[in-house]
């Protein structure tokens, strides 16, 4: 086993385990949103890191360049669902969690 | 990579797949559902990337890009659709 | 001039992902020709609407911006994920949520966009929704100030820097 895949490893360890305190997370928050941002930013992070260990362990040029495409793609794309996630749901009325503290969200026309 | 690293961390993504499904399943409201439904796009993509690395057949990399994209564009649609639904009531 | 660029990005793309155009592949003139035909169908499909500025593309400055404010956002985002982290794995789970209103002096759409997202991937911080005037809502796990001024400084001033210098 070389040393780059050695490092590859470790990244996808890593990348493995924030997957799953992000999905920790969201089971264990109490409202939407605040699992929307455990998940969010522990999937997306987790997701980027695989995928960057992906792109130093392979030994093909295209499956590289695939992964650090996916992993650019996947950084911009995860927080701008999560945006429109939260949005939906405070739109349509989702409460925040009861001990909450402060909810100054107002509609934009 | 060693098969017992690339079983350890196929456990762990299975388990995170399971966490993203009890989400899903028990809800309790929809916006709840999609957040699982969403993450749970995102989990597989990572899926598909290691599935690749061991195997080394490089169209499941494809798999996983389109995977992003598909999921990315559901997610938004469901979004929109729950905004919809909340002014058409 | 924007279609162009849009149709040199997409056969880019093109070619990436069926790795077989590049010259020694197999069936390297059929795959460039489908690339060709498919990325013209889309650049036509999609037609002249955006209104993309030209100019800023070609501002070197804003590239090596671009790459420092990559690697100050890496290191928000692995604080981030250790917050989350000691939250989420903390038994009496320390968080005091909330919605609160800061106003971004950003007026592109692309900055502001980009503004959004970097605010979602940082520690404790969810980009809700942002109105015309740049009044925007953020979800913050842990309200640490209620006054818009305030919560400003603590959520956005440090990323308005780099994205005025980037994308403004």
């Amino acid at each position: 086993m070389t040393m780059t895949d050695q490092v590859g490893l470790v990244i996808i360890a890593t990348g493995v385990l924030f997957d799953l305190l992000g999905c920790i997370g969201m089971v264990r928050l109490p409202d939407v949103y605040n699992r929307l941002q455990a998940g969010t930013k522990c999937v997306t992070l987790g997701v980027c890191l695989i995928l960057t260990g992906t792109a130093v362990m392979a030994d093909a040029t295209p499956i590289r360049l695939k992964a650090v495409l996916c992993a650019l793609f996947v950084l911009i794309t995860s927080p701008t669902a999560a945006h429109a996630l939260a949005r939906a749901a405070r739109v349509s009325g989702i409460r925040l969690w009861e001990k909450s503290v402060a909810d100054q969200f107002a509609r934009s026309k | 990579m060693p098969q017992t690293a690339f079983a350890l961390f196929t456990a762990v993504l299975l388990l995170c797949c399971v966490l993203c499904l009890y989400r899903i399943a028990r809800g309790p409201t929809a916006p709840d559902r999609t957040v699982g439904i969403d993450i749970l796009g995102t989990v597989v993509v990572g899926f598909c990337a290691l599935l690749s690395l061991v195997t080394g057949k490089d169209y499941l990399m494809n798999v996983a890009l389109v995977w992003a994209l598909v999921s990315f564009i559901g997610t938004l649609a469901l979004a929109r659709r729950l905004e919809w639904q909340h002014d058409n009531d | 001039m924007n279609r162009l660029i849009l149709f040199v990005l997409l056969f880019l793309f093109w070619v990436v992902l069926t790795w077989t155009a590049v010259p020694p592949g197999p069936a390297y003139l059929q795959d460039v020709g489908a690339g060709l035909a498919a990325a013209l169908l889309v650049t036509w499909a999609v037609g002249e609407k955006s209104g993309t500025r030209l100019a800023p593309w070609l501002q070197p400055q804003r590239y090596a911006w671009a790459i420092v404010y990559f690697f100050v956002l890496a290191v928000y985002v692995i604080k981030a994920n250790l917050d989350v982290a000691y939250r989420v794995l903390h038994p009496a789970m320390p968080i005091r949520p909330g919605i609160v209103r800061v106003k971004t002096r950003l007026r592109q759409p692309a900055a502001r966009a980009a503004l959004g997202n970097s605010i979602t991937l940082c520690p404790g911080t969810l980009a809700v929704d942002i109105h015309e005037d740049g009044t925007m809502m953020v979800h913050w796990i842990y309200v640490r100030s209620l006054d818009e001024a305030e919560a400003g400084r603590m959520i956005i001033s440090r990323f308005e820097w780099f994205l005025e210098k980037i994308l403004e």
